[in-house]
């Protein structure tokens, strides 16, 4: 192959690619892309934020009345579980630069425990949600005085499905029970439950709202996507700590453990706007 | 793949390109080189524009009658759905940037190769598994959604709507890639001597559609997201029966859909630029003016959604607020209309295929364009909406513009990606054969729109029977033009006329490159100057081609 | 700045000392964005809940993601995203701010059999 630019700086580089003319530019590019990538990631979640938005704005007492279900000790806790993790990323990008092999690899290996526990506090608390029928859409079952958050115990006695949504009993256009609609109009709507009093110290939201199921269906779509990113990122991580095993990365050569440093803390930086709008409502 | 080449061909097709230096289907569905993930995407998208295109006749067919003609109502309603989303997520969406754009992009900036080789294939694989899931769905007995998937119909509808809208996430995702990887390679691949503003303008409107791709095509992907889960699990956000919000869904999807309509015809302006100036003779008049009014479409194209949301329930403030930024689009489109005339004032104008099809575009995109405005109008609009007026200004403007822009492209860049030129007379024949059926059949749209013929719909009042099958005929005659345009490319490949390397006298870098181009693109390194400056080059008679002087070098 | 011999010429390697006080930063805002709920500010709690979550983010992105030395279009960039999602939420709440009392509750055509 007949090669047009001779004028490659670095000579032979076995990570250089073909159509690049030295590692910088090569790293630029790749550089440059992952941040583009960002962006679409950003923009991503940004949808989610705006339908977010939309229904705090129009509905805060579902929001105020729903975050009490949430423990937000436990989320702290994977605030700062994340926080740290995105500690040891940044400290692997700088392992890696300075081909400190063994520091890189004990790095990564603190972050990928991180998210690990990340996922596992997530998962308790999702398995409490399940548990007590704090779920989305037709799944939502109705509190009850018993199923205040802090009360493992609190069994839910009247499992009543909120709503047998679809029941086309009269051919089509029936009104489901639950589905009584955006919340602010006509409020004779019988009072499920009463607000989860028990916590806190300010817990006085009154009685439920209707339609706390949007919440739920919110906060499921919102930290189940920041999951599966979570999830994708240990993928990655795990992939980077085999390669950071052969001793691939160095001075001249630590771009992927750069780019999914970028990634890893762009997942911290929207756990980091999750936290206060899902589990700090006030 | 050319095997032929070999045996039939003077050297310069028969010499060792990126077609014939390795063989066999891994060196093709593995590649890395630009140029063949083009010619693949090139492929796989005229398979999916075939198919659409026999979706829209049986449509044109149906509509023959004011009653059943060919299928049953809700066979209809699936079948304009697939229309749509294949004509839309399938073809023009990658049409010109991941097709035509793949393949001339590195070599108008003179480069070996994208600048994310790999990503540019995953593009392409995400492209094939997205298609394949979509085209599943008609697998699974279609979809009558509509391609838009309006909430709360589509999350209630009992066909295969979560197989297509998984289908249309995953072509996002090829989308965004292959948006990110020309962003990045126009960033960091041009050669030295070449500032921003003396690129081509197809790399110009190449770049204002990868912004947009980039940027909206995330907000897609999310909106698939929750239309999935929302059929899946019930997750009740867009579903007023859960205490969701309808509305809500189509700000979601045209935060998306908008932009996707100039992710579309972005590229289609750049490559009129391109064409008007060359067949033209002439130095491209106002450049910055259309360079700057790529990026000025791609800004507003992110503030005017809501103005297909003008009788959906929004509200009336944001109604005035949309139709007044609506308006505001038609003056970056009218100043590259208007350099494009002013380009070719004077010019020694030269009647070849491509520029037929660049002629074809200004005339339809002008007509699509105007109509523009008056579905931007709030008062008109509400007559308007959901009619056939619709149907006739997008086709205008996303076929008449979009397709005719794509075929002026194909035509243009043919010689150059498969070294060989097809046959002109036919060509030319079947732009006008094209061009004609389509103003047959949608005009007449137009017309029956404002008398009120709503879109979409099954059967009719007989008053509109006429126009119906005047509508029907010019879409059979187009179809007449695609097939002899499908059959003179095809024959092109085997019999056609060796390509010189400059067929057209283009002075853009990727004319420099040999048709075919070799592997790595270019054998020496090209020179970089003025892609509008045809001053220094002569006809050579004796390869059919331009070279360029010898006297001259130039080094802007 | 420990900018030592062995490091890549053409990136920025952040020294362990910033790290570490970004980290420390982090940590006591994310304590004190916890404490703060505790306290009532009225319709005030959600505004100083993002201020500081603004905070975090930025340090986070300027010196864990390495904005700070890295080239400014990259930040850009980044804004650019920012500004695409904001006039999305801002034009979505100003609508659905106004229509939201004319959606017909409850109404959807149950077809799912």
């Amino acid at each position: 192959m007949s090669t047009p630019h001779e004028g490659r700086d670095e000579h032979a580089d076995p990570h250089l690619q073909h159509h690049f003319e030295s590692m910088a530019q090569q790293y630029d590019s790749g550089k440059f892309g992952m941040w583009l990538f960002l962006v679409t990631e950003v923009l991503l979640f940004g949808g989610l934020f705006c339908a977010y938005a939309v229904y705090r704005a129009n509905h805060p007492e579902i929001f105020a009345y729903a975050h009490q279900f949430l423990d937000k000790t436990l989320g702290g806790l994977n605030t700062l579980v994340l926080i740290v993790s995105s500690l040891t990323m940044a400290m692997a990008v700088r392992c890696a630069q300075l081909g400190q092999q063994r520091r890189l690899k004990q790095m990564l290996a603190a972050t990928l425990l991180c998210a690990c526990v990340f996922l596992a506090v997530k998962g308790v608390e999702y398995q409490h949600k399940w548990k007590h029928g704090l779920l989305w859409g037709t799944r939502y079952v109705a509190q009850g005085e018993t199923a205040a958050p802090a009360d493992a115990a609190g069994v839910v006695t009247t499992p009543e499905p909120a709503a047998a949504v679809p029941v086309p009993a009269d051919g089509g256009t029936t009104l489901p029970h639950a589905a009584t609609g955006p919340a602010g109009l006509a409020g004779d709507h019988p009072q499920d439950g009463h607000g989860a009093a028990a916590h806190g110290g300010h817990g006085s939201a009154g009685p439920a709202p209707r339609n706390v199921q949007l919440f739920f269906g919110i906060y499921f779509v919102m930290t189940g996507l920041h999951g599966i990113h979570v999830l994708a990122g240990m993928i990655a991580i795990g992939w980077l700590l085999r390669r950071a095993s052969a001793g691939e990365f160095g001075p001249q050569y630590f771009a992927p453990v750069d780019f999914v440093g970028l990634y890893w803390h762009l997942v911290d930086l929207i756990w980091i706007f999750l936290f206060p709008l899902l589990y700090l409502i006030h | 793949m050319s095997t032929h080449d070999a045996t039939a061909a003077p050297p310069a097709v028969g010499s060792e390109n990126y077609l014939n230096c390795s063989h066999g289907f891994r060196s093709w569905f593995f590649t890395l080189d630009h140029k063949r993930i083009g010619v693949m995407y090139l492929a796989s998208i005229l398979s999916f524009f075939l198919l659409g295109g026999i979706l829209a006749l049986l449509i044109r067919t149906e509509l023959l009658t004011p009653t059943r003609t060919l299928m049953s109502a809700d066979d209809y309603n699936k079948v304009f759905t697939l229309h749509g989303a294949i004509m839309i997520f399938l073809f023009i969406i990658p049409g010109i940037p991941a097709a035509l754009g793949n393949f001339v992009l590195p070599l108008m900036l003179g480069a070996k190769d994208v600048a994310l080789p790999r990503l540019n294939l995953a593009s392409y694989h995400l492209y094939l598994v997205g298609a394949l899931i979509a085209v599943l769905s008609i697998v699974q007995g279609g979809v009558d959604a509509g391609w838009t998937f309006y909430a709360p119909y589509s999350t209630t509808t009992n066909t295969a709507v979560v197989t297509l809208t998984l289908g249309v996430f995953v072509l996002g995702f090829s989308s965004v890639f292959t948006g990110l990887n020309f962003i990045v390679t126009m960033h960091k691949m041009r050669p030295a001597g070449m500032g921003w503003f003396d690129m081509p303008l197809m790399l110009w409107a190449l770049y204002a559609t990868s912004i947009i791709q980039v940027l909206a095509t995330p907000i897609l992907g999310i909106t698939m997201v929750l239309l999935i889960v929302e059929r899946v699990m019930g997750i009740g956000i867009f579903d007023p029966a859960l205490g969701g919000d309808p509305v809500l869904y189509q700000h979601f999807f045209w935060f998306y859909s908008h932009p996707a309509v100039y992710i579309m015809i972005l590229p289609a302006m750049g490559i009129i630029s391109e064409v008007v100036s060359v067949f033209s003779r002439k130095h491209i008049f106002g450049y910055r003016a259309i360079a700057y009014s790529s990026i000025a479409i791609a800004a507003f194209s992110f503030l005017v959604w809501g103005h297909h949301m003008f009788t959906s329930g929004q509200s009336q403030l944001m109604n005035m607020i949309f139709s007044a930024l609506t308006f505001s689009v038609s003056i970056p489109s009218a100043v590259k209309m208007f350099n494009w005339l002013s380009t070719m004032y004077k010019g020694s104008i030269r009647f070849d295929t491509p520029m037929i099809y660049a002629l074809s575009f200004m005339f339809l995109f002008g007509i699509g364009g105007l109509t523009g405005l008056f579905l931007g109008s709030l008062a008109t609009d509400v007559h308007l909406h959901d009619t056939y007026f619709v149907v006739a200004h997008f086709h205008y403007v996303m076929f008449g513009g979009t397709v005719i822009a794509f075929l002026a492209g194909l035509h243009y860049w043919w010689p150059k990606m498969f070294g060989r030129m097809y046959d002109e007379k036919w060509g030319r024949i079947s732009a006008i054969i094209i061009s004609v059926g389509f103003n047959i059949t949608f005009f007449t749209q137009f017309v029956m729109g404002s008398q009120g013929m709503p879109r979409r719909y099954y059967a009719y009042v007989d008053k509109f029977e006429p126009y119906h099958v005047i509508s029907s005929i010019g879409s059979y005659l187009m179809a007449v033009g695609f097939f002899m345009t499908a059959w003179y490319l095809v024959k092109s490949l085997y019999r056609g006329r060796p390509a010189p390397a400059n067929p057209w006298g283009g002075a853009a870098m990727e004319w420099q490159a040999a048709s075919p181009p070799v592997l790595h693109n270019f054998t020496e390194e090209p020179v970089v100057g003025d892609p509008y400056d045809y001053s220094n080059q002569t006809y050579d008679p004796a390869i059919g081609g331009y070279v360029r002087r010898k006297t001259e070098v130039s080094d802007r | 700045m420990n900018k030592h011999h062995e490091g890549p010429a053409y990136a920025h390697v952040v020294s362990v000392r910033t790290l570490l006080g970004v980290f420390g930063a982090l940590m006591f805002l994310t304590i004190l964005t916890y404490a703060v709920t505790y306290v009532d500010l009225g319709a005030l709690n959600i505004w100083v809940a993002m201020g500081i979550a603004v905070v975090k983010g930025t340090l986070v992105a300027l010196v864990f993601m390495h904005l700070l030395w890295d080239k400014k279009f990259y930040a850009v960039v980044l804004m650019s995203a920012l500004v695409c999602v904001m006039i999305f939420i801002g034009i979505a709440l100003l609508d659905s701010g106004q229509y939201q009392a004319d959606l017909i509750p409850g109404y959807a055509p149950s077809i799912i059999p």
